[in-house]
């Protein structure tokens, strides 16, 4: 069970990292604050990725080690994932200048980013 | 020898005309719109190629840089493929003919960045549609999705907000189903969506518990762009505050576009058994789907403003679609297949009309539509008539028939409930599309008769006319030619 438990932290860390982003997502009423939490949400989701690659005792592909032979596939982490994620970063980048832009376009005509006096606001 | 480059030519015909518009936008801004028609149009020409090369030659394998799967990338061009990339790329291209003038009064000065917008918006779907790769699937899908969110917010004054909601569940949706994807990708270890569904028929892989939770995560974040029914709430305000043009682009493809990704998981990646080999998932799906279409034809009839009503009309159709997915027989298939053909050239149509009374009356408010319409347009009225009486399902046009064959799907599987709600949304969509109906042809005319005589034609322009025109019409040659349509869309349904 504590195997289970310390051998997993990454996860485990990935996991609380995603309630934080949801939390933020669904309860802050602030349109900024939803925003951080939409980053936070995706980072977890990218930090998931990243610790799938990896296994117990390896070696990132970039680093030779003249130890291990470059055919023992097994010793080396995984960089397929990693690649994936350099892409996903960078639609996470995107999508926050699009959140950002859209939110200056908000401020400008209500000038207000509360949720509730949006709403309030536009009837 | 082209026909083998179709795949790629679509997409890329998208990318060089989103770069071209800008570069050419620098010095003459109106030229932007000529150009975005000549991409789509090229686009739908090669869909077209390339559909009749699916028919003389069966399906295509469309390998980037000559890597073969499952290292390479990979474009499918299969049945199913050709067919969505054929319908969205004509529907596309019409409404883009329509939006020349409704453009120069809605945003003026912005068409640049618009119709470059729009170009990236249609490389998304179409990469969506025909990519073989599950994280590139994802990377079509942001790029669909980050430019809709730029030209949903484009439009009324309250569009930003409706974006911005659409952008954080959207963006929750596409990173729901990135997870999903990762899931998969740890028990397989592979991204090509025909090697994993072998992978996913062995059985020690699909007893993996990452396996089921990767299929409802995926679901969920599809159904999220598909507006299925708990996850539809961005879809009204996003489709009602939007400028028209942009409306009639997103509302017909969009969500269609999702729902094909629905398909693909459902049918190809996972197979129907492995699907409800857990939990009766499909059978829930469709159940929402039910929801979905109840719910949305209720709303409708509350609304005042076409705009809202036509979006609350599209979360009802793409239940439909939908319903037809978790029928999963060959029936059910065929009739959301066609319904999504039909759907996408109605709401077209539909929403074409409002940006036609839009640009001529300021407004597509029902309460204040009365019969001096049937004189001022008489052709963007007769082609509202035509996509309303087919959105109800009247034979002999599109509709019906779609709906025909989602009901004997329903019967073939005994399944009557979902054969309820099909009857009883149509009667719904009957009390909104009529309501209309009743204003503009079946009034008595105006008390102020000096009024009645005043109204003239004044009819939209013929760049608008026309787009509106053709889909109506295309309407009832769809359901003349639906036995051929329906012929070939039971030839694709995954055995």
């Amino acid at each position: 069970m504590v195997d289970f438990f310390l051998g997993h932290y990454a996860y485990w860390f990935t996991i609380i990292l995603m309630c934080v982003g949801l939390y933020g997502i669904l309860f802050k009423k602030n349109l900024i604050k939803k925003t951080i939490g939409l980053a936070i949400f995706q980072a977890s989701v990218v930090l998931y990725f990243v610790s799938i690659a990896s296994k117990w005792g390896d070696v990132a592909v970039t680093v030779k080690d003249y130890n291990i032979p470059v055919e023992d596939v097994s010793n080396y982490l995984n960089p397929l994932p990693h690649t994936l994620m350099l892409t996903a970063i960078v639609v996470g980048v995107a999508t926050l200048g699009v959140a950002f832009t859209l939110l200056i376009a908000i401020y400008n005509r209500y000038e207000t980013l509360d949720e509730q006096e949006l709403i309030d606001k536009m009837k | 020898m082209i026909e083998s480059h179709i795949p790629a030519l679509i997409a890329l015909t998208f990318v060089v005309f989103a770069l071209l518009i800008p570069a050419f936008g620098v010095w003459r801004t109106e030229y932007s719109q000529p150009l975005s028609v000549i991409g789509s149009g090229l686009a739908a020409v090669f869909s077209l190629v390339g559909f009749l090369n699916y028919l003389n030659e069966g399906s295509l394998r469309y390998f980037f840089g000559g890597w073969e799967p499952p290292i390479g990338i990979e474009f499918v061009y299969d049945g199913m493929s050709a067919f969505f990339v054929l319908v969205i790329n004509t529907v596309a291209f019409l409404v883009l003919i329509h939006s020349r003038q409704i453009s120069k009064m809605e945003f003026p000065g912005k068409e640049m960045p618009y119709y470059s917008l729009a170009m990236l918006m249609l490389l998304g779907f179409n990469g969506m549609i025909l990519t073989g790769d599950l994280f590139n699937l994802y990377v079509f899908l942001e790029i669909s999705s980050l430019s809709s969110y730029a030209l949903i917010s484009i439009g009324d004054r309250q569009a930003p907000f409706a974006a911005f909601r659409y952008l954080i569940i959207g963006t929750v949706g596409g990173t729901l189903y990135l997870l999903g994807v990762g899931f998969l990708y740890t028990v397989t270890g592979t991204l090509n969506i025909i090697d994993m569904s072998a992978m996913l028929q062995l059985s020690e892989i699909f007893d993996n518990s990452a396996v089921f939770a990767a299929l409802i995560l995926m679901i969920v974040g599809i159904g999220v762009k598909a507006a299925l029914f708990p996850m539809h709430g961005w879809l009204p305000d996003a489709y009602t505050y939007a400028s028209s043009t942009s409306t009639a682009l997103i509302a017909p493809i969009g969500t269609k576009v999702a729902a094909y990704i629905l398909f693909r998981i459902i049918f190809w990646l996972f197979s129907i058994d492995i699907t409800d080999a857990i939990a009766p998932v499909s059978y829930i799906v469709g159940i929402l789907a039910c929801i979905g279409i109840l719910y949305g034809s209720i709303m409708a009839i509350a609304q005042s403003e076409m705009k809202r009503m036509l979006a609350y009309s599209s979360i009802s159709q793409i239940g439909y679609i939908i319903m037809g997915l978790s029928l999963a027989n060959p029936l059910g298939f065929a009739g959301a297949l066609l319904h999504v053909l039909n759907h996408a050239v109605m709401k077209a149509c539909l929403f074409l009309v409002s940006g036609n009374l839009r640009m001529k009356e300021g407004h597509s408010d029902i309460s204040r539509f009365d019969d001096s319409y049937r004189k001022k347009y008489p052709w963007t009225m007769a082609s509202f008539s035509v996509a309303a009486i087919s959105m109800v399902g009247l034979p002999p046009l599109a509709g019906f028939f779609s709906k025909w064959y989602l009901a004997l799907g329903t019967i073939d599987n005994e399944n009557w409930l979902f054969l309820a709600v099909i009857l009883i949304s149509s009667l719904l969509n009957a009390v909104y599309f009529f309501r209309i109906l009743e204003k503009v042809y079946m009034m008595n005319p105006k008390k102020d008769q000096k009024e009645a005589a005043e109204a003239k034609k004044n009819e939209a322009p013929a760049s608008m006319l026309i787009p509106t025109s053709v889909l109506a019409i295309a309407l009832i040659v769809i359901g003349f030619a639906n036995a051929a349509i329906v012929g070939f869309l039971f030839n694709i349904f995954p055995v």
